[in-house]
């Protein structure tokens, strides 16, 4: 069949299939961390929860077509890039440079990474940020910090230029999650009751389920990042497999080793650390270096983990040790395990190029930094506007009735039934 | 020899734990109930379903002590669950017949003592 809309025979209909349905993966991973959030908090924080990351589909998609897309892979400078595609200028039928991919497909692919990313953050700072400070927050990051971020390594950016591997988004992703959570955190403050008395998961099974969807939907993230169902999208694909496995099985050793029980949050937590560890790396190291990666990747955010509930951080659901530490491990250990024989580009340390590992390090250093510092700004901003803290009235009462007027587990006793006019009769608010 | 009832927030719920913990008073059992108590009402809406939900959440405490804990026991379950707003909720203290643990047959007295406290 001739395709007259596409010029030249540039697009691939094999990569463009995957393509299609890699997008549709990661869409997925946006509600299936809502989940996992959800069922990390107390019941009457639930739907809020739920919210900040629904609520990134709505407004990080809107900024990103509209701006954030052209910042990141637009050509412009080693920085940040141009305004050429912004709008969706110029976004069509034909094929992303470097790819074989409709420009189109491949600006759908990138915008699912903005939004999980924006979502990803909320961890932080779930049961007392209010609402629509979120939503502020999550348009102003997925401008000023994603979109630098992304180009700096994939859109032509410095490190791209030195040669710095990142194939998934150690870097932008979960680096940028991870230490923008932290400094969301420092910002927004901890809970009214952190420290004070135990606020436990109210639900292990979304937990455990929303984990088990992302990472179902990491193999559309890491599989499709080669943006084509040659060698790095089959590599990357069994790599996510294998990686969070190993992952998995050392969480079990070290929960084993600490407690003599494995439990069910530490192993949704397992499988997501695996699944960032790998992300990186994924399409850059053999399987069996994988399996290594998967394995090593749990130490650094298991001791996090268990050090951080003793400080006087509340950064909630461990955003920075899941994402941002794991992330980290990743992109170092590209530097060490890259193999030329593999991924057709790199060797890493191990295989005789030890700069490949002195511009890990500088990206595991540069991208951080920035996501940090850049992201309190934000939320610094944000503040000025709008109040970033849900008062301790409101915290105490649950932001779920507080924030939305809906409850996520309501009996419906007592519930009676008002016609719009009583309503604004009586003045009633929620 | 009296039966307390203290109906309070649940989200006050801890903060009474921990003032009958500090005042010396073991032995509590509580129950989430719903209950109405002059409050305003809350108003949801649940796409075009607008309700009032008249009923809102509460922890109703069950607390049977001897009658020197009776002050400390009320004093405890106030300050704990005092916001100031309508709905902090009620202390009922009721007289008690008998008592019994069903461990050693204790009766009364005995019984809503705590063991070694």
């Amino acid at each position: 069949m001739s395709l007259p809309l596409l010029p030249g025979t540039a697009v691939s209909a094999a990569d463009t299939a995957w393509m299609l349905v890699a997008t549709a993966l990661v869409l997925m991973m946006t509600p299936a961390l809502g989940l996992f959030y959800a069922g990390l908090v107390r019941a009457k924080n639930t739907l809020n929860t739920f919210m900040m990351t629904a609520g990134a589909l709505g407004v990080v998609t809107v900024a990103w077509a509209l701006l954030g897309y052209s910042l990141a892979f637009d050509k412009g400078n080693g920085f940040i890039g141009g305004l050429s595609l912004a709008a969706l200028a110029h976004v069509g039928f034909a094929p992303r440079p470097g790819t074989e991919i409709p420009q189109l497909v491949f600006f759908a692919f990138e915008a699912v990474f903005c939004i999980i990313t924006a979502a990803l953050i909320c961890g932080a700072v779930v049961e007392r940020m209010r609402f629509t400070a979120f939503l502020a927050f999550m348009v102003i990051w997925s401008l000023a910090v994603y979109p630098v971020l992304a180009h700096w390594v994939w859109g032509g950016g410095w490190l791209a230029r030195h040669g710095v591997l990142d194939f998934a988004g150690g870097v932008p992703v979960e680096m940028g999650s991870g230490f923008s959570a932290l400094a969301a955190a420092l910002a927004v403050g901890p809970r009214k009751d952190y420290g004070r008395q135990a606020l436990l998961p109210h639900n292990t099974v979304y937990a455990l389920l929303g984990a088990g969807l992302l990472w179902f939907g990491w193999f559309g993230f890491n599989g499709g990042s080669g943006y084509t169902v040659g060698n790095p999208g089959v590599l990357a694909f069994t790599n996510t497999l294998l990686a969070p496995a190993c992952t998995l099985v050392v969480w079990f050793l070290l929960d084993l080793a600490r407690g003599r029980r494995i439990t069910a949050v530490g192993a949704a937590t397992a499988i997501v650390v695996g699944c960032v560890a790998i992300t990186p790396a994924c399409g850059y190291i053999s399987p069996t270096w994988a399996m290594l990666l998967g394995a090593l990747g749990a130490l650094p955010s298991y001791g996090l983990i268990l050090w951080r509930p003793r400080t006087r951080l509340d950064e909630t659901l461990d955003v920075l040790a899941a994402h941002g530490l794991a992330g980290m491990t990743g992109i170092v250990f590209i530097g060490f395990f890259a193999q030329a024989v593999w991924n057709g580009r790199a060797n890493g340390l191990f295989y005789g190029h030890p700069k490949q590992l002195l511009w890990q390090f500088i990206a595991a250093i540069a991208g951080p930094a920035y996501a940090f510092t850049v992201t309190f700004i934000c939320m610094k901003v944000v503040g000025l506007l709008l109040p970033l803290r849900a008062s301790d009235r409101e915290q105490a009462l649950g932001l779920d009735v507080v924030e939305h007027g809906e409850e996520a587990y309501t009996s419906g006793e007592g519930a009676i039934l008002v016609s719009p006019e009583e309503l604004v009769g009586e003045g009633l608010t929620g | 020899m009296k039966l307390i009832i203290g109906i309070v927030r649940p989200e006050k719920a801890n903060d009474v734990l921990e003032a009958l913990y500090r005042a010396d008073v073991r032995g509590v059992s509580i129950s989430r109930i719903q209950g109405h108590g002059g409050e305003l009402d809350r108003v949801e809406t649940y796409r075009g379903t607008t309700v009032k939900m008249e009923l809102a959440e509460k922890v109703r405490f069950e607390i049977a002590v001897s009658d020197p804990f009776v002050e400390p026991t009320i004093e405890a379950l106030r300050q704990g669950a005092h916001t100031g707003e309508v709905g902090d909720g009620k202390i009922f203290v009721l007289p008690l017949e008998r008592a019994v643990r069903i461990r050693t047959g204790d009766t009364d007295e005995d019984a809503v003592t705590p063991v070694g406290g």
